[in-house]
Formats: structure tokens, sequence, C-alpha cells
């Protein structure tokens, strides 16, 4: 601790002092006392789990669990990446293929085999058998269309990636914005696993680049984030439809159109949107043991229930995504209203990570300018 | 004594805001060599980061005169005329301030963009525009005008005016000479907020405008939280800290010059109902910039609250959320007392920290009193991304290490509410004559005891609107709020957003169902406030 740090904590204790002596105590509470019983999850905003699954957690192994969101996804990472050292908990969960590279290089995770891990596939495992990180979910990012459209007009919806830079499909797609929004990336990344790096000084020529410009020419529109993309660009959701809506085309993910009939007003017997199944690029997620966690014994049991049966079955119906546990049986949600993505886009997270500030770098030339 | 007044808020600012930001800023620009200012000019002669300063700045100066052109009539009208529903209006303008800009964004394009009213009328698309960013910074300021203008204005004495115009003054020259003169000091504090408020625009630019348009706050947002680019990030944070830090000291020689004793009047008696048909037609005009400009779009939200199967479905939905469990969607009534509970402890900081300033900084004092005035300014103009980023990495060592407490919240929200408190209450207070303080002295009265009597009265009814902002600045989630993690008490707008970052009509009519009750809570909260306030009459 450096002097100016040991001046500037002392002039906070005093602040901090006075300062909880004006504000009125209620909110929240001190976790001092009980310190080693408590574990904390860091994650990104979209966390969810059933308050049962995590209450079965604290009766099985008597830590209680206390969850910190930390902003979007790619944001949550790298204030993890900042943190490194003092970390603000004890086990992060939210790391995807696009930023298990930086993660790993920065060395945030300590390694530790979560019990269970033999009933998850090879496929997952993207870090061996160094365990530093546990895969705990997985789903895919694609192209949805609304169904209603479509039909209105007897046009068969889109099935690929080439199919999009139709003219018959011109002016109907809108996608988020890359530099700012997780599902964008993943689907720049999927054109580029689909299409390869034509190279930046090739502009109109071949690879992603050479692919994104009919995109362009064929009228895609680009907004910032996926709650304006869907919420008000695209036609197939309750949002759009209120706005007028007028593309019937989003980058979403396949789990979407059977979310749209669980949260339907009323509950419709078919989901109302669909997906352009050769437009989907995975994502897997995972967890690790906080390097520095203070409650590294919690860490590891929670690492352990995280790729467990209970809290596996729990995930869809609460994120959305799929489990990687063989054990765990998909809601009967999934496997009437969802599509099993038989061979999705998928690219090595090295790859991933020598060539994303440089790709979105030329995709925001290209693209945006 | 004044000394010992300042230390506080000094305190407050150093721990809070100066460290947490110096320690950000010298990650990006120190490596293990040392210090490397080089990288300012690197990252300064990129063409983009200048086209990225221009338009921040002048989208800023814009949006500031036409809040100023649009809301300076209004402050007029609420000051100056009695009509029914007069303070139910003013608790509604103030109502945008709390709401969600993913939330405004929506209403917006209701009015502005494709099928919108405009659209309607006149085929008139104005979604992606520039003024589509101007509009709805508006519609985010106009409290803030009227409330900060609107509250002297109605404590002056028109009698002053009245006696110019007696003396021979046209309407005109006696406004000009007499009225404006006084009211300086407020607008040109109501001026500097909204401009440094538009000033570090981040949500209304992104959502209204689209990817073509940056501001400042919007790039530091993307270097830091995004590409993890410190050295960046520190710079722009440099720069924007620059361009507030020179508004601020333009401020405070342009104002310095004009603060002066006023006679201040109990505004009860400086009201009266319109007369005449010019006056008439200039509350209709004030209104029905109101109706269109800001009822509007609110109304959108409630509509769509309400466009459910069975008219209240979404409202109802969302109370069985506290049936189906789970942490991610909150029952209504646990968002509503999260949200109350932080914006008390946050306006019990922000008037605390904020009222000790101000009453230190009430008598003209030297250059170095003087500087902090403008350096309790600061945190509206610089990023909220750097402040947030800031905490993660200063305030993490015991005793400071309050990352996960709830306690940072309201810290936090305390940081952008402290500003209001001092520029609503400082106007006022150096307003008071020094001669009535002096004349309690001569009467014996200690310092403390002249305070009490003499200013504590005056000042009463900036302190609550000062109390009035902190409040709405703490529910709408001001600040760093966003970027500092949570733990599980959310609020109303973080459950909002947390529904519609989800598919699903349940989930978008809970969020809008969801806003309305957010729009309430605020609309109750301030009539609540201007009720205590305007209770105690005859204070003078």
């Amino acid at each position: 601790m450096s002097t100016t740090k040991k001046i500037t904590a002392g002039a906070a204790a005093v602040a901090v002092g006075a300062l909880t002596l004006t504000a009125c105590g209620g909110s929240g509470g001190t976790d001092d006392g009980a310190r080693s019983k408590t574990v904390t999850l860091v994650s990104h905003d979209s966390f969810a789990a059933s308050d049962a699954v995590l209450k079965a957690f604290t009766e099985e192994t008597g830590y209680t669990v206390k969850v910190l969101k930390s902003g979007d996804a790619v944001e949550a990472v790298n204030k993890a990446v900042l943190t490194k050292g003092a970390p603000q908990g004890d086990v992060f969960f939210g790391v995807d293929n696009t930023t298990l590279s930086r993660a790993l290089d920065n060395g945030l995770f300590e390694p530790y085999a979560a019990k269970g891990l033999d009933r998850v596939g090879e496929a997952f495992r993207l870090d061996g058998d160094r365990h530093r990180v546990t895969p705990v979910d997985y789903g895919d990012i694609c192209v949805n269309y609304d169904k209603k459209y479509f039909a209105d007009r007897k046009l068969a919806p889109p099935r690929t990636f080439d199919d999009l830079a139709e003219p018959a499909y011109k002016d109907l797609l809108v996608v988020e914005n890359p530099e700012r929004s997780s599902p964008g990336l993943g689907f720049l990344l999927g054109t580029a696993a689909a299409y390869g790096d034509g190279g930046a000084s090739r502009p109109g020529g071949g690879g992603w680049q050479g692919y994104w410009k009919k995109l362009k020419d064929n009228g895609v529109k680009v907004v910032d984030s996926w709650e304006i993309a869907y919420n008000q660009e695209f036609s197939g959701s309750a949002g759009g439809r209120k706005a007028k809506a007028d593309r019937p085309l989003v980058v979403s993910y396949a789990s979407s159109p059977p979310v749209e009939v669980l949260y339907g007003d009323p509950r419709p017997a078919e989901a109302p949107t669909g997906v352009a199944e050769g437009t989907c690029y995975r994502q897997i997620e995972f967890a690790g043991l906080l390097e520095g966690a203070a409650n590294e014994e919690g860490g590891k049991a929670l690492l352990d229930f995280l790729v467990g049966k209970r809290f596996q079955e729990d995930m869809p119906l609460n994120m959305f995504v799929h489990p990687v546990s063989e054990d765990a049986r998909l809601p009967e949600l999934f496997t009437r209203h969802g599509v099993v993505i038989d061979k999705p886009l998928t690219m090595a997270p090295e790859k991933i990570a020598a060539n994303r500030d440089q790709w979105i770098q030329s995709w925001s030339s290209l693209v945006l300018k | 004594m004044r000394g010992a007044l300042v230390l506080l808020p000094a305190a407050f600012f150093a721990v809070f805001f100066a460290y947490p930001v110096a320690t950000i800023v010298g990650r990006g620009l120190r490596t293990d060599a040392g210090w490397r200012p080089g990288r300012l000019g690197e990252v300064l002669a990129r063409p983009e980061v200048l086209d990225v300063l221009w338009f921040t700045t002048w989208q800023a100066l814009a949006s500031t005169a036409l809040t100023l052109l649009v809301a300076l009539p209004g402050a007029y009208v609420f000051a100056r005329f009695d009509f029914p529903g007069k303070q139910a209006l003013r608790a509604v303008v103030t109502v945008p301030f709390v709401l969600p800009t993913v939330v405004v964004g929506t209403a917006f394009l209701a009015l502005l963009g494709r099928g919108g009213l405009l659209d309607g009328l006149w085929g008139v698309r104005l979604d992606t525009t520039v003024w589509a960013i101007l509009l709805a910074h508006v519609f985010f300021n106009y409290a803030v005008v009227v409330r900060t203008v609107g509250g002297l204005w109605a404590q002056l004495d028109p009698r002053q005016e009245e006696a110019a115009r007696v003396l021979g003054a046209s309407r005109l020259t006696a406004w000009r000479r007499v009225t404006l003169p006084a009211l300086g000091p407020a607008v040109a504090a109501a001026a500097l907020m909204v401009f440094l408020f538009t000033y570090t625009s981040f949500g209304v630019v992104v959502i209204l405008g689209g990817p073509a348009y940056r501001t400042l706050e919007a790039e530091i947002y993307r270097q830091t939280a995004q590409l993890l680019d410190l050295p960046t990030a520190a710079v722009l944070t440099l720069v924007q800290f620059a361009a507030a830090a020179a508004v601020l000291a333009v401020h405070a020689r342009t104002v310095r010059r004009r603060e002066t004793a006023l006679r201040l009047v109990d505004p009860a008696g400086t009201a009266h109902r319109p007369r005449g048909a010019g006056q008439w037609a200039l509350l209709g005009g004030v209104l029905a910039s109101i109706a269109l400009l800001l009822v509007l779009p609110l109304g959108v939200l409630v509509a769509r609250s309400l466009d459910a199967s069975g008219g209240l479905g979404f409202y109802r939905a969302l109370r069985s959320a506290e049936a189906s469990g789970g942490t991610f969607v909150v029952p209504p009534l646990e968002a509503v007392r999260n949200s109350l509970e932080f914006a008390f402890a946050a306006t019990a900081i922000a008037v605390t920290v904020g009222g000790l300033a101000a009453a230190a900084l009430t008598r003209r004092a030297g250059r170095l009193v003087r500087g902090f005035d403008a350096l309790l300014m600061l945190p509206l103009g610089v990023s909220a991304v750097t402040v947030g980023f800031g905490f993660l990495v200063a305030l993490d060592e015991p005793p400071l290490d309050l990352r996960s407490s709830w306690i940072l919240v309201p810290l936090a929200q305390a940081l952008v509410g402290v500003p209001f408190v001092v520029r609503t209450m400082l106007p006022v207070l150096r307003a008071v004559d020094v001669r009535l303080r002096e004349a309690a002295a001569v009467l014996g009265a200690s310092p403390l005891r002249a305070w009490r009597e003499v200013d504590l009265p005056m000042v009463r009814r900036a302190l609550f609107v000062a109390a009035g902002f902190a409040f709405a600045v703490s529910l709408g989630e001001f600040g760093a709020t966003v970027f500092i993690a949570r733990a599980d008490h959310p609020t109303l707008p973080v459950a909002v957003a947390r529904l519609l970052g989800r598919p699903g009509e349940l989930n978008y009519g809970q969020a809008m169902a969801l806003s309305t009750i957010l729009m309430a809570v605020c609309a109750v909260a301030l009539l609540l406030l201007e009720r205590v306030r305007t209770d105690r009459k005859g204070e003078f």
C-alpha cells in the first residue's frame, strides 16, 4: 500500500463513517460474520437461476450464493481481467468462446476439475485437461424470421447466409453492431467461419468482407444492441409489432422462438418466429474459479453444482441456453418449439483472439462508413 | 469553521471521484516502464477522435440552446401563473428524468419514427437523424431548467419590474434590465447542467441516432468496457475532462460578476391567474409544448403497458412473478422498495454533502474555494464509465472494498446528485443579503444560529428542489451505477432493462408496465415533496 493510498484510505474511512450515518440502513447487509459461508458468483446481466435451485445448493453444501451482475458478457469478462488478483467474487460465470482467450491469457482462473465433468461432451471442453474453465452451457446465435410476414407474402424464409444476400430479402435484415453487442459479434464470427478471411486489402473480393459488402448492398440495417434490434426493428416481436417494425429478419438466438411461446400473451400453439438454421454460430459458456478467491472451497463446490443435473436442467427456462451435461434433459418447451442445430458454425478461441479486434475494425469501416 | 464545512464534501469527492478516476486513467497512461504521455498525441492524431469530439460538442451546445428556448417560457409560466393542476404538471415534467434511456427511446420512436405521429401526419421521420437526439435531450432536461430557473423566478419580487415600468421602461426593457440580470445565475446554472448532461450523453445518442452518431461518452464506453483499450479510454477521458473544465471555468467567470443580493419573497405571493390574451396565449403555448414533447411520449409507454389481453394483463403478470420465483424477474413491490431505499440513501448523502458544500461556498472567497465550486460540478462532465470502472480498480482494498456492498450504489448516485444540490442552493444562498446575517450577528446570534434563522428559511424551497433532483437522479440510476456490479437488489430501471433483454410479449409488456410504475413512483414522490414545501407558508 503506497502512502497516497493510505492517506486516501484514511480520508475515506472518515467519509464512509459519516456517510453510513446519514444513509438509512435497510437494504443489503454485511456478510462479514458469515464470510466463509457465502460464495460470490460474478456473472453478466443475463445470469438467472431459480430460487429453489440456489436454495438446494445451500442445503447440500451449507454455502449461500451471492450473485454479482457485472454488465453485458464482454464487459463482465473485461471487469474480471481488470480486477485480477483482487477479484469481486469467487467464481466467474459467462466466459464464452469469444472471450475465452482473453480470460485465459490473463491468468484469470485457478485450475479445478469439477465433479461431473465426465458427463460433459469432449466438444465443449475447450481447455482440454488443464481445467481452468468448466463448460456450463451452449447456445446458437442465428437469424430469426417473422413467420407471419413470409406466410402473408408466400415467400420462403431464408435458410443460409447466401440467402440473406439475395434480392428477394432486400431491406429485410437487422443486425447488431459487433463493436457493442455479443450476438452481433457472434453473427460476424459466423460469417467469418463460413466465408473465411478475405483480407482488408481486397474489398469487394472474397471472404467475409466480400459477403458483408453484398449484405450492405442488400440493405442490411445495423443497430447497437439486441434490445433495439429485437424489440424495435424486428416485426416478429411484441415490441416490433407495436412499433410497426418492418424488418422480418433479425440476429437473435436459436432459443428465441420457444421463449416467444413461453411468454406469449396468450400463449400461442406455435412459435411466431422461426430460425434460419444455416446461419447459426455456436457459443459455449464457461465458469471458472477466480484467482485470489476469498472462498476457494465454496467456489469449487459451486462449480460442481453448475455442471450438476439440477442446475443444468434449471438453465434452459432461465437463461434460454442448452445444458452441456448428458444427464440433463431438455424441457418440453424446447423439444417442441426449439430446433436442434446439427452443424453450427464454430471458430477456435485462438483464431478469434488473433483476429477479433482487427476484424471488428475492418467490419466497421466496411459497413458503417 | 467554514474550513470544517468543506472537509466532508472534499473527502467525499477525493475518495469517490478523484481517486477512482485518477487510478483508472493512470492505468491507461502508465506502463511498467513509467508514464507514457506520448499516448496522448497518438490517440489525438486519429481523425475519428476529432470527429467524435466535434460532434459531442456541437450536439451538446445545440441541445442546451434548444432546451433553454423551449423550457424558459415554461419556467416563467410555472413561476408566475396559477392554473389548475400546476403542481401535478410540475411533477410530470420531471418524470422523463428518471426513465431508462432504452424506454425513452421506445417512446420517442413512437413519436418520430416509422408509423409515428409525425410520420402519420406529414410523412416525416426523424429517427436516426440528429433531430431525434436533440429533441430527446429537451425531453430529458426540461425539468432541469423549469426547476432551477423557475425556483428562483418564483421568489423574485415582481414589484421591482413593476417599478421599472412605472418609471417608464417598456415591458421588454424592464424584463431585460431588472429580471434577466437577477435570473442570470440560475439560467447559467441550468444551462451548465444541461450542457454537461448532454455532453456526456450516451444512451439517447446510441438508441435514437444509430451507429452513425458517436459521443465521447459512447466511445469511452466502447474502448473501456468492450475493447479493454485503457490507454485510448484514458486519453478520451482526459479530453472530456479538459472540455468540461473549460466550460466550468467560463461559467465561473461569467456568473461571478453577476451574482448580487436579491430581494426574495414568498413564491405564493408572486403567482397569479393569467391576465389578457398575451398571457393566456403564453400559457397555452407552454402547455401545448409540454403535451407534445413530454406527455405524449410518456403516454405511449402507458398505452403499451395496457395493451394486453384483458387490459391489465401485464400488471397481473408482474404480480405473479412473485409466485414463479427465480432471480431474474423481480416482484414489482420489491423493485419499488429497492428503488426507494437507494433513492432515500442517495438523497440523504447528496443533500448532506451538497448542502455543506453550498453553505461553505456561500460567501465570496478566495481562489481556492472558487476552484472547489467548479470541482463539485465535474462529476457531471466526466464519463460515468470511467468513474464506474475506476471504482472497480481503486476501491479494492479494505477499508474501501465497497465493490460488492449496497452502499456503493447510492454513493455513485449521490455523486451526480451533489452538483444539483449545490447549483440549486447556491444562487439562492448567495442572493441572501449579507447585511441580514450581519444584523443577526450584531444581535448576538452565533454563526450557526444566524444560518438557521436567516439562511435556512430562505433556502428551504431551494433545498426541497435540490432534494427532488437528487431523488430523481437516484431513481433514474444516473451516473456510474450502471457500470458497477450489483448484488441482487434490483431497482425499477434495472428490472425494466432485464425484462427488455428477453424475447416474448409478456416480457415486453411487463417492461412497459414497470416503466409506468416507475413514472408513478417518481411523480408521487415529487408531489409529496412539493406538499411538504408548500405546507410551510409565510416563511419570510
